[in-house]
């Protein structure tokens, strides 16, 4: 079974972002596992992991659900290629070091906590129900990265360049959560998707705050080409797929 | 108290099945031999967690994904007890870590096998945490205390792994003739080494009958293989796949399996450091310390300002 991925229902697009976002930052994430700073590191970010993974296969199921058969959680993680997945660029992103890795969490969740907080009074009740179990994880995560963000930033000479450098790499990938694609745009208007121009400013001033308190200099904000949303990724997706994606081309259609 | 009433008293408390606290009066000896069993005890499991971790972007499906996340995880959970039960003894897990990053201290040799399938994630879960399990159920009756205590918390998460891994099994061996063949595969190179993660026989074991006297031993390295075997044929039965060992028999007058001679030269090759894996497990576990320095120095510095500007405020 070779999943074509057509569908261009709006509601199905929009699932597949939200899922797409979780799935492949956990994956990244999972790579941590066995090698971080610490063991008590080690254990946060491959909870962090568990929880992201958790969250993707609660939006997968209800995409699959609406498409109906053949279509699976596992047939739409492992079956799409690069140009049919939605996942902001910023996730997937490699780790390198533990700043970047920190830098990348906390641009991610302090998007992610205000957007599950709006995406609760979603009219569409699967969607408000996933938030409503979402960010009881997301806010320690945020409460985690910013706490790091401010350690680091504010820790050695050393750490505080590394995240300084860490924070202008990743920093043209910042925005890309707050521009709504088309068919996010489409389901705004009818109250499904959160507004992302209501949260905006909320996104901004906890980043402005926290950065403030790390000592990092937060770049000007720059205007962002890519478009991960639409299925336009970095080089990275590709080879992210390969791993995830590994079993499921290599034995299709089995039972694991 | 001279030397020899504090031994005996503590000897005394020990056959009596009471438990020794850190701030007991315990013979040098035996801590050492705790701080050694246990820091290699931690060692394993966060050694461990790399040819597990090696999976994780690889599981074939997301529920198999989250369930090998929360085992890897449960794992650094186990190294986290026990370096704080080795804690205890007065040693640090800078230290310990140290030792193990210098090759000194050791850890469980099966981790130094290679995971090359998906059917290895089963094997593992099936037969390694089995093993761990026979080898650590007894030490939830340790004499010394915060291990006892560890142990218990630790046995509960391994036979969850244990049934994890046996349900890979048997998805595997319930699949289509290749799907078998993973599973036999993965039988076949996992069998031998879990067998060796008990230790030499009885015979060629030096710390067996002090450890058992102290009681943090309770079982001799043979019991506890045998326990092993007679637990698992039927388990591999049940999965419908052959153990590799043409010696392998029920033996009717022991009431136990008999099985073929463990190649012991390919033990003690594997602790010498000559495994398939060794020099990638200690590669990886050092560069991880290495590459964790500068955010481990800059938690510290972070936390001295911190307290620098609370003493200020008061003052
Ligand atoms: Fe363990
Ligand atoms: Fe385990």
């Amino acid at each position: 079974m070779n999943l074509e991925f057509e569908s261009q229902d709006p509601l199905v697009q929009y699932c597949l972002l939200l899922a797409d976002n979780v799935l492949i930052l956990g994956q990244r994430l999972g790579e941590w596992c066995g090698h971080g700073p610490t063991l008590e590191q080690d254990i946060a970010l491959t909870n962090f992991a568990l929880d992201f993974v958790g969250q993707s296969r609660l939006y997968y199921q209800y995409a699959a659900e609406v498409l109906g058969n053949p279509h699976s959680e596992d047939s739409l993680a492992f079956l799409r290629d690069v140009p049919a997945y939605n996942n902001i660029q910023l996730v997937e992103q490699s780790n390198r070091d533990f700043a970047q890795t920190i830098i990348r969490q906390f641009l991610f969740d302090s998007w992610h906590y205000y957007f599950l907080e709006q995406l609760q009074h979603s009219g569409d009740e699967r969607l408000s129900a996933i938030a409503a179990k979402s960010i009881k994880e997301v806010a320690y995560h945020l409460r985690f990265s910013s706490e790091w963000t401010i350690r680091l930033g504010d820790g050695t000479e050393e750490s505080h360049k590394k995240m300084q450098a860490a924070l202008n790499r990743l920093w043209v990938f910042s925005q890309e959560s707050l521009n709504p694609a088309d068919y996010e745009s489409e389901l705004i208007s009818k109250g499904i998707a959160v507004d992302l121009a209501q949260i905006s400013a909320k996104v901004a001033q906890k980043r402005k705050a926290i950065f403030e308190e790390a000592t990092l200099n937060m770049p000007e904000l720059i205007p962002f080409f890519g478009n991960g949303k639409k299925g336009l990724h970095t080089e990275h997706l590709g080879f992210i797929l390969t791993e995830l994606q590994y079993m499921q081309r290599a034995y299709p259609g089995l039972q694991w | 108290m001279r030397t020899t009433h504090l031994e005996d008293n503590f000897q005394q408390k020990i056959d009596a099945e009471e438990r020794i606290e850190p701030k007991d009066w315990m013979p040098e000896t035996y801590r050492k031999t705790l701080i050694r069993q246990i820091s290699q005890h931690a060692h394993s499991e966060i050694v461990g967690m790399l040819p597990e971790g090696n999976w994780i972007t690889r599981a074939p499906t997301l529920r198999r994904k989250a369930a090998l996340l929360a085992k890897v995880q449960d794992e650094a959970g186990h190294g986290l007890y026990l370096y704080c039960a080795a804690e205890t003894l007065g040693v640090s897990r800078d230290t310990l870590l140290d030792e193990l990053h210098t090759g000194k201290a050791k850890y469980s040799s099966i981790f130094n096998y290679p995971t090359i399938a998906w059917a290895d994630m089963g094997a593992i879960g099936w037969l390694v945490d089995g093993a761990a399990i026979m080898n650590q159920v007894p030490l939830c009756r340790a004499s010394y205390g915060p291990y006892a205590r560890a142990m218990v918390r630790i046995c509960k998460e391994e036979s969850f792994h244990q049934r994890q891994g046996f349900e890979i099994m048997l998805t595997l061996s319930k699949g289509t003739p290749t799907q078998k063949a993973m599973a036999q595969d993965a039988l076949n190179r996992w069998w031998w080494p879990s067998l060796m993660m008990f230790g030499p026989n009885d015979a060629e074991s030096q710390h067996t009958e002090q450890s058992v006297r102290w009681k943090i031993k309770r079982f001799t390295n043979d019991e506890l293989r045998q326990k092993f075997v007679d637990a698992t044929v039927p388990q591999a039965e049940i999965l419908g796949i052959t153990i590799p060992d043409p010696d392998l028999k029920w033996n009717e007058e022991r009431g136990h399996y008999d099985f073929g001679a463990i190649n012991w030269d390919e033990f003690w090759q594997v602790v010498k450091g000559n495994g398939p894996c060794n020099q990638e497990r200690m590669e990886a576990r050092i560069k991880a310390h290495e590459d964790g320095e500068w955010v481990r120095e800059a938690a510290m510095a972070y936390a001295n300002k911190q307290s620098q500007k609370l003493t200020e405020q008061v003052a």
